[in-house]
């Protein structure tokens, strides 16, 4: 479903991505660890489509189609979508107006009718009650006042309302306490399965205790050193990465 | 190039091109011949049957217009008016005999308010929201007021000023110029000299008026300038809101209005006064577009009154309006709600004065100012408090919001304050909308339009709350409409 070829991308005239390689199957969930400075948030931002994050080679096809010269909405429309690190306060637009335009504008995207206010209300209730979120969250405003862990969840059920076949993790776990990650995981868990497909970008092997990954992806100086297993990541906890980029470099 | 400039140029290429209220009523017009004299004057006078005082009063004020000099303070920035260029009154031949039942209205004036979605209709606006009343204004002559046999059941009077001089001269003379001296200002001081419609609203002792009164404002014909007049009397322990709108066609050259509005709340009464300003704005070169210099005023004449100005201002190439609260009585209150969007070459000077004379006077003044394109936005308000105003509070909050690198916000603020009891806050921001937030929307699928218009909105709220509810869902549309040319 997801296969990217021979990527190079470049932020403000400097290549970050030198030729990365990764296939990711429908149903399956990869891991991308790596130092910093690797490349791991480009990648993430390069999938969406931000601007500035140049494809200087290479491509990037989903799901049989070449995503390079889409913009960033047609892509969350196809299906893709990225959980940030650091997710962006809206001011003055409340978490629930928010949901509702971002869901019906994906369905107007794929020529869908837009969903009744009552269901929508319904099932925003639902989802929050399964992330152990207060309604009350759903009538700030986007992200404004939230602590770090509420807005992690706070992505997890934007990723629950639009129900991504590709959802990118982009160091999601930073910042959380141990009950705040499960909830996390469980939010990312809860929408395994043969159609889904995830990239968990992690700094740490810990997240991956609560997202079992079926693949793990040392990423360093911009490509893929090393893959394996999930037991990959244990062994990267005990060696540290120097070992793995040092190897492959 | 970063998503905002790029929004900005996007937002300039359509804006222009979509403003729908741009047509032109073909109807016949019974016209002022052009240009402005005591002849002028005597001719609108006598075409309203007006009494002698009245007559009197407008060429006073026409004489004092003469010698004024042109107010020069406001940063905007247009070539002098030839006051000589416009008709000062303009009528559709067919309601001659002034505002007739709703079954005479002629058919163009009816499709035409159709078509600016305000059929003449007394009807729900919208499903279980409750009526409201609306007044009619087209070029200098009201053409239709409904749900009047509704109101004067409850002792309310909403009619066209004219007709108010017949109905209530008592009232009218009593009021009249009382709020905005006649040679207040040059704008306000011609607006005397030629006014022809608009509203008069009196809502008797203890009564809360049962519905939303509405006036809305078309001017049609070429070269021809809307002065309205409206004067809002809220007698002890009444309630009213009341709401304008205005449209305009596209034309070339610059049409000018200049009205004055006055409202007086006595004993315990409220008054709630909203706009949406929506004129022709221009082309994107700034070619055409309402000159709107207006001149709005509040008294609060009697303790514990209130008066609350929410203006929601998109349209006109050159915005001068300062809608104000004189706070007379103790414990009076005066509110300003404003948002002001600019694109392409609108200039918009605008803001309120806040005048505490009474003891525990309390004001509150939330500004939300956008610029777009090249246009350039001033905030300019005043807070004074005067030596006897024990117990004064103010506070004001003015944010701007800057699309693009080419348009201007700027702040002038005045706090005069004379009692050193009085507590007086100033709050400030200027920020854009960042890359970050359009990234963040547009990665959950909300396309650039659209998250522009959103985080607008946001920006916005506050004041967007103020409005009645039967406006509010139209005013946010009108946002996003202002500033992406889309249809929403």
């Amino acid at each position: 479903m997801l296969e990217i070829k021979d990527l190079h991308a470049t932020v403000g005239g400097t290549e970050i991505l030198k030729g990365l390689h990764l296939v990711v199957e429908p149903g399956e969930v990869h891991a991308i660890m790596g130092p910093n400075g690797s490349g791991k948030s480009t990648l993430s931002y390069v999938l969406a489509g931000r601007e500035g994050y140049d494809v200087t080679g290479g491509r990037i096809i989903y799901n049989g189609e070449d995503l390079t010269n889409l913009e960033p909405e047609e892509r969350a429309a196809k299906g893709i979508f990225l959980a940030f690190q650091y997710p962006v306060e809206i001011p003055g637009v409340p978490n629930s107006t928010f949901l509702n335009e971002a869901l019906n504008a994906v369905r107007r995207y794929r020529g869908e009718e837009e969903m009744d206010k009552i269901e929508f209300i319904k099932m925003l209730r639902a989802k929050t009650k399964e992330l152990s979120m207060s309604d009350e969250m759903l009538k700030r405003a986007v992200n404004v006042g939230f602590s770090g862990g509420e807005k992690k969840r706070n992505e997890v059920l934007q990723m629950a309302i639009l129900e991504p076949t590709l959802a990118i993790l982009d160091e999601t776990d930073s910042g959380l306490d141990i009950d705040a990650l499960k909830i996390v995981a469980d939010g990312v868990n809860a929408l395994r399965s043969p159609e889904r497909s995830s990239l968990v970008i992690t700094h740490y092997q810990r997240l991956l205790d609560y997202i079992v990954p079926d693949k793990v992806h040392i990423l360093a100086k911009g490509r893929i050193q090393h893959t394996g297993g999930k037991e990959l990541a244990h062994e990267l906890e005990a060696k540290g990465y120097a070992d793995f980029v040092g190897e492959a470099a | 190039m970063p998503a905002t400039a790029e929004t900005a140029d996007q937002v300039q290429s359509i804006e222009g091109e979509k403003y729908k209220y741009g047509f032109i009523t073909e109807i016949e017009s019974d016209m002022a011949p052009k240009g402005l004299s005591e002849d002028i004057v005597r001719f609108i006078s006598a075409k309203k049957n007006e009494p002698e005082w009245l007559l009197d009063w407008r060429l006073k004020a026409y004489r004092r217009w003469l010698e004024m000099p042109e107010p020069k303070w406001a940063k905007v920035d247009f070539p002098p008016i030839d006051y000589q260029q416009y008709h000062y009154y303009s009528a559709p031949k067919s309601q001659e005999d002034g505002p007739q039942s709703l079954e005479d209205v002629d058919p163009e004036l009816l499709a035409t308010y159709e078509k600016l979605g305000i059929p003449i209709r007394e009807q729900e606006m919208l499903a279980g929201v409750q009526n409201v009343a609306v007044d009619y204004v087209f070029d200098s002559v009201s053409v239709a007021t409904t749900f009047k046999k509704k109101l004067e059941a409850a002792g309310v009077i909403f009619c066209p000023i004219s007709e108010a001089l017949e109905r209530c001269p008592d009232l009218v003379r009593k009021y009249l110029g009382t709020v905005v001296p006649m040679a207040d200002n040059k704008h306000s001081c011609l607006n005397s000299a030629v006014f022809t419609d608009g509203s008069f609203v009196y809502i008797p002792p203890g009564v809360k008026c049962p519905m939303e009164l509405s006036t809305y404002f078309r001017i049609n014909e070429q070269n021809t300038g809307q002065f309205e007049r409206t004067l809002i009397i809220a007698d002890k322990g009444s309630y009213v809101s009341y709401l304008e709108g205005c449209t305009a066609p596209m034309r070339d050259e610059n049409q000018l209005h200049a009205a004055v509005v006055e409202l007086i709340a006595l004993d315990d009464a409220e008054i709630k006064y909203s706009t949406v300003q929506n004129w022709y704005p221009g082309d994107a070169d700034g070619k055409g577009g309402i000159y709107n210099f207006v001149t709005k005023r509040g008294a609060c004449r009697g303790k514990n009154s209130k008066i609350s100005w929410t203006q929601v201002e998109t349209g006109s190439a050159i915005t001068w309006k300062y809608p104000s609260c004189i706070l007379q009585g103790d414990n009076s209150v005066g509110e300003f709600y404003s948002i002001a969007i600019t694109n392409n070459a609108q200039q918009a000077d605008t803001g309120t004065k806040m005048i505490h004379i009474g003891k525990n006077t309390t004001s509150r003044i939330i500004s939300k100012g956008i610029s777009a394109g090249k246009s350039d936005q001033t905030y300019r308000g005043l807070v004074k408090i005067s030596a006897k105003a024990e117990g004064a509070r103010n506070y004001t909050q003015c944010d701007s919001l800057l699309i693009g690198d080419k348009c201007g916000a700027h702040t002038v603020p005045y706090i005069e304050s004379r009692n050193k009891a009085a507590i007086v806050e100033h709050e400030a921001t200027t920020s854009t909308i960042s890359e970050d937030q359009l990234f963040y929307l547009r990665q959950r699928g909300i396309p650039q339009e659209a998250a522009v218009a959103l985080v607008v909105n946001g920006f916005c709220r506050e004041v967007l709350q103020q409005l009645p509810m039967e406006f509010a869902v139209e005013a946010q549309k009108l946002v996003g409409i202002s500033l992406e040319g889309s249809v929403g």
